[in-house]
């Protein structure tokens, strides 16, 4: 596949002794938006935070396996450089507090003290504003510090703050589980305008939502990818047994 | 501009690895400063611990002009003052802290009296000695005249008196805290089945924080054992042993750590340095040990 | 059985009005101490008392510039030592809890939090007076140095602890190195509680004497040198105090009048900072 942007290769993940996550194969293609949902515990956090090297941050966690980000090994390059490049969303929005607004949005920049003229941030900042959908509502309180925005707010803040890092593909982490309805779906409504630029991993723990925003559906049970297919089709003839009973509610 | 960036996360990479081996080496370096500690003691003390040996803990004279060492007249000051100052406290820290604890754990009345308990704990104890020399001193001189003693005035009762007004904050802080903790159902059962409020604090309140309250003494005592200058000032600087108990509180005395306070910087030949430091070494063992069973009761009442 | 329950109730009252009284009574000697000091003291302090130094025996008047300027410096440079190690092995401790050094490191802080102040004295003459072969301001800052760092760690390591995770996790996963994580987000958001540690351990070691005896010794003159002796506030007073000399007795009251304002308002500053954050200090 030519358009390959994230390819995983027999990985394997580990929480010490804990085999998490079982010999995945999957291969994402660009500006496509894919939903990775299961039951509580089947791994698809853990593999999710092993595209952008987060996992291995937790004590006595492992990988083995490959997962190649255009072509390259993550493992093999700069994790910190990995970090950089690929955007991450959390399930708690967690802006920075004692940062404000403005300074949220470029922090990738601002924390690693990268030089950018003034100009250059004033537009990244209306930018990825912009394209979170909040350039709207906060232009005029750039200054001021994020907490008195609602929760779906700081999250489209947070979104904001992956987009300025220019990534290729952005990851989301359950995105809108700490929401209220109304700013889930200004966020999913997000996502349908941002695959235009960026592709998009979203964990979800809502089988709705992934038959709602992606294109593509992994389904992930006791640490093995089960299947992974159209959205479409996983929901309405999946090939496994498993994925069907994960479907028709047996189990969640 | 990715070549750039690459290189930014090189060099980061890099100086991770410094900042947490610095973080790593500051921990150490605690260890270090503890283990230092108690190797210089240990070494500037060996000459007096193989002269004299562990006959040095009994030994009732100290007199450095002929050469003899003994640690007793110390061991015994600085126990004295501290349980009698212990006694005196106790009931003052655990009132404090049931009325905090218990009957009144908020408001601006509450706060008030907190305040004024840290603020006990704050006053440097140069402050407590200084005002006890002048003015705890002289009363105290009148009331030995009263009840029969010889009227030093300074000693070990009066050192107890300022030490007790010391360290009342240390038990009853901690004595707020636990008795906080205890949970809620344990004494709305109680009350359900019609006590009165003395016989909650009685039978369930106090059992309960019994192990941390006791903890909370041992605190009261290890800060007892190293305070240094109120009962420098207080205690008369007085190597000897009186003839009884009586005489021995209401006069003049030493603990250990006035001693090593006024003769350290006299001592002038190394078996009277290393003797003191040898007391140095006691003092230091005594505290730590009180201090760390006090923490580990802690430790472990809040673990459950 | 009406008897016995009224009988009760007494005894429940009689009972905290005994606790009311032992709670409060001990604000009596708190108060009489505290009037005490700031009566006798508060007189002496005039312009001449705070640029003067100590007069010889005999002679009126005289001031306690040197203690104050001692006590400054030498707080100072404690400060400089103590604030980057203790928060360094504060960041350890509270980064990385379950390993082995954590724990025998905080082990240490607490041992260290326990050992007197003189011991810390007489083993600072050890490290520092005597191969130097001199009192010096140096050893009497190490001295303080060292026992400011239980507060600061323990501070900085508690309230780090309060932070949550996933302020961590946003900034590593925008490709932050560690360091700049600690410091430029951790840090900063911990800001008030790291600082009211460090306010209270200055409150702490600037009435200290103890360690202060046989290491920065004192001195009756002005002195800059972190290499020679150094007087400070409460060195001075007791020296003063523990003389016979009337006029002596009055510099030290009105160094204790101003030592106490001082710590008085480190006590104050560290509360406004606490009351953000529920830490035990």
């Amino acid at each position: 596949m030519e358009n390959t942007i994230v390819k995983a290769e027999n990985y394997n993940a580990y929480f010490g002794d804990n085999h998490v996550v079982k010999d995945v194969n999957i291969s994402i293609g660009k500006n496509e938006v894919i939903a990775v949902m299961g039951p509580s515990g089947c791994g698809k956090t853990t593999f999710l935070r092993g595209i952008n090297r987060m996992h291995e941050l937790i004590p006595n966690a492992t990988a083995k396996g490959k997962i190649l980000l255009d072509g390259q090994n993550v493992y093999d390059m700069n994790a910190i450089y990995v970090r950089a490049k690929i955007g991450m969303v959390f399930q708690r929005p967690n802006p920075f507090p004692n940062l404000s607004i403005y300074e949220n949005v470029i922090a990738g920049y601002l924390l690693n003290g990268i030089k950018v003229s003034k100009a250059d941030k004033d537009l990244i900042v209306e930018k990825s504003l912009t394209s979170a959908a909040l350039w709207k509502e906060v232009k005029d309180s750039l200054h001021k510090k994020g907490t008195f925005l609602s929760g779906g707010q700081q999250q489209r803040l947070c979104i904001a703050r992956a987009i300025a890092m220019q990534p290729e593909l952005i990851l989301f982490d359950e995105p809108t589980s700490a929401l209220d309805p109304i700013s889930t779906s200004s966020v999913e409504a997000l996502f349908h305008e941002l695959k235009a630029n960026y592709t998009l991993i979203i964990v979800t723990h809502n089988m709705q939502q992934a038959a709602r925003v992606s294109d593509r559906t992994a389904f992930f049970y006791m640490g093995e990818l089960v299947e992974f297919d159209d959205t479409k089709q996983m929901f309405t003839a999946p090939a496994d047994q498993r994925t069907q009973n994960y479907i028709t509610g047996r189990f969640s | 501009m990715e070549n750039k960036r690459l290189d930014l996360s090189n060099s980061q990479l890099k100086w991770e690895t410094i900042f947490k081996r610095v973080l790593v080496t500051m921990s150490i370096l605690l260890v270090l400063i503890i283990l230092g500690v108690l190797a210089t003691l240990i070494l500037e003390s060996m000459p007096s611990i193989q002269s004299l040996g562990i006959k040095f803990l009994w030994g009732k004279i100290w007199d450095p002009v002929n050469n003899i060492y003994g640690a007793y007249p110390f061991l015994i000051g600085t126990l004295l003052t501290s349980f009698i100052a212990l006694i005196i406290s106790i009931p003052f820290s655990y009132a404090i802290a049931i009325y905090l604890g218990e009957y009144n754990p908020k408001g601006w009345l509450s706060d008030l009296l907190k305040n004024t308990i840290e603020l006990i704990a704050a006053v440097p104890s140069i402050i407590y000695g200084f005002w006890g020399l002048f003015v705890l001193v002289p009363i105290v001189r009148a009331f030995e005249m009263k009840i029969g003693v010889a009227p030093y005035g300074v000693g070990i009762f009066t050192s107890s008196l300022i030490l007790a007004v010391m360290i009342i904050p240390y038990a009853s802080s901690l004595g707020i805290t636990l008795i906080r903790m205890v949970p809620s159902p344990l004494k709305e059962g109680a009350y359900a089945l019609g006590a009165t409020r003395y016989e909650v604090i009685k039978s369930v309140i106090m059992p309960y924080t019994r192990s941390g309250l006791f903890a909370g003494v041992l605190l009261s005592l290890g800060r007892a054992l190293g305070e240094t200058m109120a009962v420098t000032m207080l205690i008369g600087n007085t190597s000897a042993v009186a003839d009884t108990l009586k005489n021995t509180i209401f006069g003049p005395g030493n603990t250990m750590a006035s001693v090593i306070a006024n003769e350290f910087t006299e001592a002038d030949h190394t078996q009277y340095l290393s003797a003191l430091i040898e007391l140095g070494l006691v003092l230091f063992f005594v505290t730590v040990v009180i201090n760390l069973i006090g923490k580990r009761i802690i430790t472990k009442f809040t673990n459950n | 059985m009406e008897a016995k329950i009224g009988f009760r109730n007494v005894k429940s009252v009689i009972f905290k009005s005994i606790i009311i009284f032992f709670a409060f009574v001990i604000t009596i000697p708190l108060i009489i101490i505290l009037v005490y000091i700031i009566k006798q003291g508060i007189f002496q302090v005039n312009w001449h008392f705070l640029t003067n130094v100590p007069a010889p025996v005999g002679e009126k008047g005289g001031g306690i510039i040197n203690a104050l300027l001692g006590s400054f410096i030498m707080v100072m440079v404690a400060a400089v030592i103590a604030i980057p190690v203790g928060m360094a092995a504060g960041i350890y401790l509270s980064e990385n809890p379950r390993t082995k050094l954590a724990y025998y490191s905080g082990l240490c802080v607490d041992i260290l939090q326990g050992v007197p102040s003189i011991v810390v004295g007489i083993v600072v003459y050890f490290w520092v007076v005597k191969p130097l072969g001199t009192f010096s301001a140096l050893s009497g800052s190490l001295a303080l140095a060292i026992m400011m760092l239980p507060i600061v760690i323990r501070s900085t390591e508690q309230t780090l602890r309060l932070l949550p995770d996933s302020l961590k996790e946003a900034a590593l996963s925008l490709g932050v190195p560690y360091h700049w994580v600690i410091l430029k987000v951790i840090v900063p958001c911990g800001f008030a509680g790291i600082l009211s540690g460090i306010t209270l351990s200055i409150a702490r070691i600037i009435g200290e004497t103890a360690p202060l005896l046989f290491t920065a010794f004192g001195n009756p003159y002005l002195s800059w040198s972190l290499t020679k002796p150094m007087e400070s506030l409460p060195h001075l007073i007791f020296t003063y105090a523990t003389s016979p000399y009337d006029d002596w007795h009055n510099l030290a009251w009105g160094a204790s009048f101003i030592l106490l304002m001082f710590v008085l308002i480190l006590n104050i500053v560290t509360k406004l900072l606490t009351r953000r954050w529920k830490i035990q200090l």
